[in-house]
């Protein structure tokens, strides 16, 4: 299993924010002596037990939604990590309407004894904040909130099952968190050998070699639908088309998503951030916590883009001395750096670092889900935003009478190929499809709306950090570049379209007359020979000549 | 005017087979039915349509209109042979029949019937198709000699034997014959002035034949009082609202024809008629109450002013018709009623009639 450590010391840092700000407001006057005495450390579980509703877990059809994607975000990414191609075996059981059982295996590298505590019992476990790498787990708060949330509502540990490889032993833990003190508390812990799992379908037993399985049990509620586990599952099939999905739903109906692409995406590179990414108070704790000796190794270590000259330049124009120390610059120090990061001129960030899908594998991953008569993808360059850079992809299908003619387009919203599924109205994504004129394309549009066709339109931002417009991750923010590089995409894959539609209509055109000709013909045939009195010889003769005389004029037109 | 229309559809379709069988694209060839196309005839008092014509050429896009068009051509033929006839809305019920190239409007079907009519350039009724709508009432000093439909036998209609009825002009009227005294006809565009006329015995008073239209008078009106009047030699008067749709559309249509059925006017119009009233001059010398000309109106004024050659011909009506224009109103018939109900039998049309050199044109 990853360890999505990266997200959870970020994520420490507003909670902690917010965690004072939501101390109670005294309503009687106190001393600062009596407040003092209340206020205490509020332990980071405790904070999430008070505020689910931040981490994805605000309602029950939510709850399962969350608890599903956090399993399958982290079950491939550890398999991408190791080099694995990922298949997956997500299974929902109903105990009751308000109980579920949600269990997620993988086929990864599984995870140390040691580790498994702390990873699936212990929030915000790891440090790994000054590098930045296009990576799912950047979305929601990691497995162990959903493990803490299944303990607050149905008191159930979280339990796993683990294999590091063929020779290795299984091991299986059961683990309940310490909300105050923030520690994992494992109930049982047990090696069990071979690992023998029996398919949930065809009751076929194996033996797995290696790979984790997580296991909880929750209170939620079941929806069938786009918003739902399905729309969600169907989704990261089409997103990640190197990936083999069995989902085994809450009514016991079984949904194969083959893996169409037979080789993994090619892995993310890692990267400094990039100094003018880079906000005051992140630039702060950098400074405090960083391993180098003077200033400018710290702004030529810690971030990318900035050699040892570059960062004597700004150390000067900040007007601080070359060789001070990074832990006793002051505030106004640091905030001297700081404006002068911003002002420097600097190379703009590798942009080589990020795994798109690619535009054969997006119509791929479409095509498994979607019939439709055409299909069009594109993929492209990265651009940056903000010092961190990021690459947008689209892709559509249209027509062929399996997709509603006379509704809105379905739109599929992708970050680090994991689907959004809510907020779609707040999403730059779809504002930039409103925006987009797709008349041009011959494509029905009310103003202000998404456009009215048989099509499925697909958009994927890929980056180091996606930036979205509120805790719950579920909206990519409108930043100026990001928009235009979505339209840009969409103009692209509109444009193709467009071709498609254009030449259908010319098609149709033609054998519009085509038809006419073979229709009315024979009415002038008959009304002649009504007119005239010719016989049945004449009239067929008077109406193939005509039909002849009518097709050649047509071909010249 | 009775000539056989059917050997002019069989000449026509002939030519259409011919082209056809030379490997041409036949075409048919319309007159252009409007006022552009039409030039007045002072002397015999009607439009006349010019030569321009407009060709319809079989093609792939216009092989459907075609296709109808011979169709009903076809009908036509069938129905003069047969002695019968076919109201328009009948017609467009025939071409329910004829699969792909039905008609799925009457409107469509009315168009290419007039285009047949103008083709051929005779009255509908030559083709066996007829209008629905009614010709008109007649109440007064009038006896109309009719066939019985069944017997053959002539009856007599006395138009002054209606009561608070009247007489209805049939569809047909070349073989009606007349009797009457009368010393004119008044022509009247409101029901409601005619019924106020009938039933004050106004024709028993002035010895006249009162014939009421409806709005813009049907082929048939025009043609029954065209032959009443030719026949029996009686001065036609007419008495519509003084606005420009009095005066430009029922006015100029009845007397001398419309652009529309320019190749018929011949027939269909009453050059006789006169303009008795509303006048512009009325409005002022009877003091009338009035309304604002529309927009609409004023439209249809110049229009007439600019493009309608019997106002381009008749100098004292383009200046009647700038007068209301420059005046800005317009009166109804009905507004003599301000002065008294009956002011109009007691004081307006005998002080009127009293003078018919001073009608309008």
């Amino acid at each position: 299993m990853a360890q999505p450590q990266l997200k959870r010391i970020a994520r420490k840092e507003k909670l902690d924010r917010a965690g004072k700000k939501a101390a109670p407001k005294p309503v009687v006057r106190l001393t600062a002596h009596d407040l003092a005495a209340r206020q205490r450390e509020i332990s980071v579980s405790e904070f999430f037990t008070k505020n689910r509703h931040l981490l994805g877990f605000d309602s029950p059809a939510k709850a399962l939604l969350t608890t599903v994607k956090e399993a399958v975000d982290n079950a491939l990414d550890a398999c991408e990590e190791a080099g694995i191609l990922p298949d997956l075996l997500i299974e929902i059981g109903e105990i009751s309407e308000t109980r579920y059982r949600v269990a997620v295996q993988d086929n990864g590298p599984g995870i140390v004894k040691a580790q498994i505590p702390k990873i699936f019992g212990q929030l915000l476990y790891g440090s790994k904040f000054h590098t930045l790498r296009q990576a799912r787990g950047q979305q929601g708060i990691g497995i162990s909130a959903a493990g803490m949330y299944g303990q607050l509502t149905t008191g159930k540990p979280i339990r796993i099952i683990s294999k590091t490889g063929p020779t290795k032993p299984a091991h299986e833990f059961e683990i309940q968190i310490d909300t105050k003190r923030n520690q994992p508390v494992p109930v049982s812990d047990r090696e069990i050998g071979d690992w023998h799992v029996v398919d949930p379908t065809t009751g076929e037993k194996s033996t797995v070699d290696h790979g984790t399985k997580v296991e909880l049990e929750i209170e939620a509620t079941y929806k069938k639908g786009r918003h739902s586990v399905d729309g969600y599952v169907e989704q990261t099939a089409i997103a990640n088309p190197h990936a083999k999905v069995s989902y085994v739903a809450p009514d016991g109906e079984r949904h194969e998503y083959a893996r169409v692409a037979g080789e993994l995406p090619k892995a993310p590179l890692e990267i400094k951030p990039h100094p003018h990414g880079v906000e005051l108070g992140i630039l702060l704790k950098m400074l405090h916590e960083t391993k180098a000796r003077n200033i400018t190794s710290f702004l030529h270590g810690e971030f990318s883009r900035v050699s040892g000259p570059v960062a004597e330049e700004i150390v000067k124009s900040a007007g601080l001395p070359l060789t001070m120390s990074p832990p006793k610059a002051a505030r106004e120090q640091a905030e001297a750096l700081y404006n002068a990061i911003q002002a420097a001129k600097l190379m703009a960030p590798q942009s080589n670092v990020l795994s798109p899908i690619g535009d054969e594998l997006l119509i791929e991953g479409l095509k498994k889900q979607v019939t439709a008569d055409f299909y069009a993808a594109t993929s492209r360059s990265p651009a940056v935003y903000r010092g961190n850079p990021f690459l947008i992809e689209a892709a559509l299908a249209y027509g062929g009478g399996h997709i509603p003619a006379d509704e809105l387009i379905t739109m599929l919203r992708f970050a680090n190929r994991v689907p959004l599924l809510y907020q779609q109205s707040a999403c730059a994504i779809t504002k930039s499809v409103v925006s987009n004129t797709w008349k041009n394309y011959g494509i029905q549009q009310a103003r202000g709306a998404l456009p009215t066709a048989p099509m499925v339109l697909m958009v994927h931002i890929a980056s180091v950090w996606v930036p979205f417009t509120s805790e719950s991750k579920e909206a990519v923010a409108s930043y100026p570049e990001i928009v235009k590089e979505i339209k840009l995409a969409l103009q692209d894959v509109g444009r193709k379209l467009g071709l498609y539609i254009r030449r259908g209509l010319r098609e149709a055109d033609a054998e519009k007359k085509r038809s006419y000709i073979e229709k009315y013909i024979p009415h002038i045939g008959i009304a002649l020979q009504e007119i005239l009195g010719i016989d049945d010889k004449r009239k067929e003769k008077v109406c193939a000549t005509l039909k002849d005389t009518l097709e050649r004029s047509r071909k010249n037109e | 005017m009775s000539e056989s229309v059917v050997p002019k559809i069989k000449k026509e379709a002939k030519g259409v087979e011919e082209s056809i069988l030379k490997r041409k694209k036949p075409s048919l060839r319309f007159p252009i039915r409007s006022l552009a196309n039409v030039r007045y005839l002072e002397k015999e008092g009607y439009f006349e349509i010019r030569g321009r014509k407009k060709e319809r050429t079989l093609t792939v896009n216009t092989v459907k209109t075609f296709a109808q068009t011979l169709r009903m051509m076809a009908l036509s033929k069938t129905l003069v042979e047969t002695d019968d006839i076919a109201t328009k809305r009948e017609a467009y019920y025939v071409s329910k029949n004829w699969d792909e190239a039905r008609f799925l409007e009457q409107t469509e079907s009315d168009t290419v019937m007039d285009d047949v009519e103008a083709l051929f350039e005779v009255n509908r009724e030559q083709l066996g198709f007829v209008p629905e709508e009614k010709g008109g009432d007649v109440a007064g000093n009038l006896i109309v000699i009719d066939k019985d439909p069944n017997t053959g036998k002539a009856i007599q209609i006395d138009c002054t034997k209606f009561g608070s009825g009247a007489y209805s002009i049939p569809i047909s009227v070349e073989d009606l014959g007349f009797e009457t005294k009368a010393k004119f006809i008044l022509v009247i565009e409101t029901a409601g002035m005619f019924q106020r006329l009938v039933k004050h015995g106004y024709w028993k008073k002035a010895n006249c034949i009162l014939v009421s239209m409806g709005g813009v008078p049907t082929r048939a009106c025009r043609r029954f009082i065209r032959r009443l009047a030719d026949v029996k030699k009686i001065p036609v008067y007419v008495f519509v609202d003084g606005d420009p749709y009095g005066i430009s559309n029922i006015y100029r249509t009845f007397k001398v024809g419309s652009g529309n059925a320019a190749h018929i006017n011949e027939f269909f119009c009453v050059p006789q008629a006169r303009f008795l009233g509303i006048t512009p001059q009325d409005i002022i010398d009877y003091k009338l109450p009035t309304h604002p000309l529309k927009e609409v109106d004023v439209k249809r004024a110049k229009d007439a002013l600019k493009n309608d050659p019997f106002f381009l011909h008749h100098k004292e009506w383009a200046k009647a018709i700038e007068h209301l224009v420059s005046m800005g109103v317009r009166a109804e018939q009905q507004a003599l009623a301000a002065h008294g109900l009956n002011y109009v039998i007691d004081e307006y049309l005998p002080q009127k009639i009293a003078h018919p050199e001073k009608f309008l044109p």
